[in-house]
């Protein structure tokens, strides 16, 4: 098995003295879902955009390691050199253009593919979300959350990325919905043989379509494994998961009981 | 009743001027969000430089102008390279200082090279009037109305239906975003300055043809305020009406007030009072975008 992805001890420094990821190794098969998994401030967006480059414009800069895509290294490389050679991330908050149409959206995301294959995944992208197509000329801003992230996603199917960053696609959208977004991403990995490194706080949809798993704290990885073993795992269940150790539902007065077991260093 | 007709005739030809030079100002804050202090210079020195190398070099008129279109290509990439670039991700309040020091020195330059006399621009049209529907019309006037019209049309299609306008106005809405679909903003910012600098170069020559130029002239900028306060900031049909009716509006206050009031100088506040208005009734403009809120 052939790894697409593979980040390496990777530092990132935020304005020059906050150190947010701290030596984080992982990497992504090819052809796979891979899940990245963390509570809030892990650096999960931050592993994220240190791959696809858009830390420049938040001041951060890859000070350690490297991150090699198809075995080059592409840390510090500007943004559109990386989505160029076939890398593109969604990112958090679907950050759809607003006042473009539905259209005109997907247009930006068609900016790097060849003119010529347009109208073919335009069409694509109207197949996988036929909501879209009836909303081809309205404006974005205008459509609900979970058509704002159909949109997000169409976008990435645009550009005909080779290996795609979904970062929280189920942030704020109802159980439904996500059920729904998650099948897409399953179906798109599977049909155009993309890549997905997925970055979610909902646990258990993303190991549920994820081949391998990681569980990151603090800036490090602190787990791997298959999505399936991590799903059985106790402490995953615990902590991710919601379950007490039996698997049932835990009450919350017994949370800072479990705390204290945490297995792994933070 | 002939002397309004030709107060409206003047002002739609001055408002058209205005609306070229708003153009470029909308284009820039459409796609790098920056509030261009330095437009009226950027007329001037287009202005300047065509008168240059028509008068000074005998360079055919046609030629000066095509080349002029050239410098202000030139120009506009400088001048982002070296002004705006090493701003991105600052604050707006530094970049519009950056863009007022822009204008101090464009406007200083041009006094340097040229002096602050009166330049005559050498006749390029004929001066036989046309006459439209029984006025007469100077041929410049038409002229300068046909190419302002021609431009808007042009960069109307351009933002509406070409993959490179679509992606500025992505860029203007959210940079980030338009950075991850591997649009290169760079390329982006420095782009919406050469068009800035062309249609502010070709409003330059117009008026050069219709007023000759001095070093006065940089401050029309100011008159471009109003008109892309009225129009709405981020608006290319809201530049182009709002150059318009503040070009007629300024030339009938003038004429009425000179008429009735026995006073002049009523013209270089009349844009102002309709910009105050604006500003109290519809602050977004009567074509700006406004704040999408889902409920």
């Amino acid at each position: 098995m052939t790894h697409v992805l593979k980040l390496e001890n990777l530092e990132v420094v935020y304005n020059d003295v906050v150190l947010v990821l701290k030596g984080l190794s992982l990497a992504a098969a090819e052809g796979r879902i891979t899940a990245l998994l963390g509570a809030n401030g892990a650096g999960k967006s931050t592993t994220l955009k240190a791959i696809s480059g858009l830390l420049e414009s938040e001041d951060g800069e890859v000070t350690a390691g490297s991150v090699l895509y198809r075995g080059r290294p592409v840390q510090g490389l500007p943004p559109e050199r990386v989505v160029r050679m076939g890398v593109f991330q969604v990112m958090e908050g679907r950050r759809i253009f607003e006042d473009l149409s539905v259209e005109e959206n997907l247009r930006c995301g068609a900016f790097v593919s060849p003119r010529a294959e347009y109208a073919a995944n335009l069409d694509k992208v109207y197949g996988y979300f036929p909501r879209l197509k009836e909303r081809r000329g309205q404006l974005a801003g205008y459509m609900s959350g979970g058509e704002q992230q159909m949109l997000a996603i169409g976008r990435a199917i645009m550009a005909k990325p080779k290996l795609l960053l979904l970062d929280e696609p189920s942030l704020g959208l109802a159980p439904l919905l996500v059920e729904e977004i998650f099948e897409i991403v399953q179906m798109i990995n599977q049909k155009e043989g993309v890549t997905v490194l997925l970055v979610e706080q909902n646990a258990r949809a993303a190991l549920n379509v994820a081949e391998h798993g990681y569980i990151m704290e603090n800036g490090r990885i602190v787990m791997e494994g298959p999505a399936r073993d991590l799903l059985q795992n106790p402490d995953i269940q615990e902590f991710y998961l919601g379950m007490g150790h039996a698997g049932a539902k835990k009450s919350y007065r017994e949370v800072k009981h479990y705390r204290r077991r945490k297995r792994w260093l933070g | 009743m002939e002397y309004y007709l030709q107060l409206l005739i003047n002002g739609l030809v001055v408002g058209g001027i205005y609306s070229l030079v708003a153009l470029g100002f909308v284009i820039i804050y459409k796609a790098t969000q920056v509030v261009n202090f330095a437009q009226g210079e950027l007329v001037m020195v287009g202005a300047y430089v065509c008168f240059s190398l028509t008068v000074q070099f005998n360079i055919p008129f046609v030629w000066a102008f095509l080349l002029t279109l050239g410098f202000s290509v030139l120009l506009g990439l400088l001048v982002e390279r070296l002004a705006l670039r090493p701003l991105i991700g600052e604050s707006i309040i530094s970049v519009i200082m950056v863009t007022i020091g822009l204008s101090s020195i464009l406007r200083s330059l041009v006094q340097v090279f040229w002096g602050t006399q009166i330049k005559v621009y050498p006749q390029v049209l004929p001066v036989e009037p046309v006459v439209i529907a029984g006025l007469p019309v100077a041929p410049v006037y038409l002229a300068a109305f046909v190419l302002s019209a021609l431009l808007f049309g042009i960069f109307s299609l351009f933002f509406k239906y070409s993959r490179l306008g679509i992606a500025m106005r992505a860029t203007a809405f959210d940079q980030q975003a338009a950075q991850s679909m591997g649009i290169g903003i760079r390329n982006i910012f420095a782009m919406s300055w050469c068009i800035a600098c062309v249609v502010s170069a070709v409003g330059g020559v117009i008026l050069g043809n219709i007023n000759g130029i001095n070093s006065q002239l940089g401050y029309l900028g100011l008159k471009v305020f109003p008109a892309v306060i009225l129009g709405g900031l981020d608006s290319l049909l809201g530049a182009a009406l709002g150059g318009l009716i503040i070009g007629v509006l300024e030339n009938l206050c003038d004429g009425l007030a000179k008429e009735f009031l026995g006073l002049s100088g009523v013209r270089e506040v009349a844009a102002f009072v309709v910009l105050v208005v604006i500003l109290m009734i519809k602050p977004y403009g009567l074509f700006g975008t406004e704040e999408i809120e889902r409920v």
